[in-house]
């Protein structure tokens, strides 16, 4: 009766077929990365465009099939902690390209 | 009426508590996230600060990058299958697993030593311009955060060895080591598209 993925501690931890999809899809996106650059068929900001959006699909994959990131009742507090984060390194990130590039286009460093 | 009985504890986990173990580990982890995410906004401000020295074009290269890459994922996913082992109880395969994802840490801290190596004796050291002050810093944060994880994957390896049963204080420190390790994997997809590849467009 009992299901061998989620007995015990009640835990979400994948299974084997749940980490070889992870991985496949892992693989294929990192390869996709890869050859967007390689072969060079793509403008310069769209292959940028393309590559940020494999780099976010992957790091999504990665969260679910590896980290194990769900809905849960259990993962609401790694949810809210998560969520806090990525905003937090956005405002970092975004902010300081904004400002650093306004600074040098005033100052005509560039 | 005798399998009732049986049916409605099957999908109840009221038993489980919150484990705070892995939560503070979790919030560790995203606070490492903010100086990942510090280091990622000097690299965009400086990516194009080469003061005369050598390009991106002329430093990286897709093989070693390529290889690096597909170390640091196989050794994701092995660690994952340790993981099932754990939850089953199968000590041996654990320190098993554990030992080819040592191997393959292993050989991308390797990797990424031999290519920083080759880079300082060519003259493009973090002190040759701000691009490869940027570049080093938040490479070789991530390069020291994987021999970290490898020193914790030995350190558990020991711990299991002999031992018949996995306690649940031993489940939590693999649990957090399974964070760690699938964390730094995710740090790495964001170095190769923005640090390596984006620079080699």
């Amino acid at each position: 009766m009992s299901n061998p993925n989620t007995s015990s501690s009640g835990e979400s931890h994948g299974s084997v077929s749940s980490y070889l999809i992870g991985f496949v899809l892992a693989v294929i996106l990192t390869v996709l990365s890869f050859g967007v650059v390689m072969s060079h068929s793509l403008a310069p900001t769209g292959t940028l465009a393309v590559l940020s959006v494999l780099a976010l699909v992957q790091v999504l994959v990665h969260l679910h099939y590896f980290l194990h990131m769900g809905s849960g009742s259990e993962a609401r507090w790694n949810n809210i902690a998560f969520v806090f984060t990525v905003a937090f390194v956005s405002i970092l990130i975004v902010g300081t390209v904004f400002i650093m590039a306004n600074t040098s286009m005033n100052m005509m460093s560039r | 009426m005798a399998q009732n009985t049986t049916v409605p504890t099957a999908g109840h986990d009221e038993h489980h508590h919150e484990n705070t173990v892995v939560f503070g580990f979790w919030v560790y982890l995203m606070t490492d996230c903010i100086i990942f995410g510090s280091l990622f906004a000097t690299f965009a401000v400086l990516r194009n600060q080469f003061n005369g020295g050598p390009t991106p074009h002329e430093l990286f290269e897709f093989g070693g990058l390529g290889l690096e890459t597909a170390l640091l994922l196989l050794s994701s996913i092995t660690y994952g299958f340790g993981m099932i082992a754990a939850h089953k109880t199968q000590i041996s395969k654990v320190i098993m697993w554990l030992g080819v994802t040592f191997l393959l840490g292993l050989g991308f801290v390797g990797l990424e030593v031999r290519e920083f190596a080759h880079m300082i004796a060519d003259g493009a050291g973090p002190d040759r311009s701000a691009f490869l002050s940027a570049f080093f810093t938040l490479v070789s944060t991530h390069g020291l955060h994987v021999t970290c994880g490898l020193i914790w994957i030995v350190t558990l390896m020991v711990q299991l060895m002999g031992t018949t049963e996995i306690p649940e204080r031993m489940m939590n420190k693999l649990t957090c080591l399974s964070l760690f390790w699938h964390f730094l994997d995710i740090v790495w997809i964001c170095v190769f598209t923005y640090v390596y590849l984006a620079s080699m467009i």
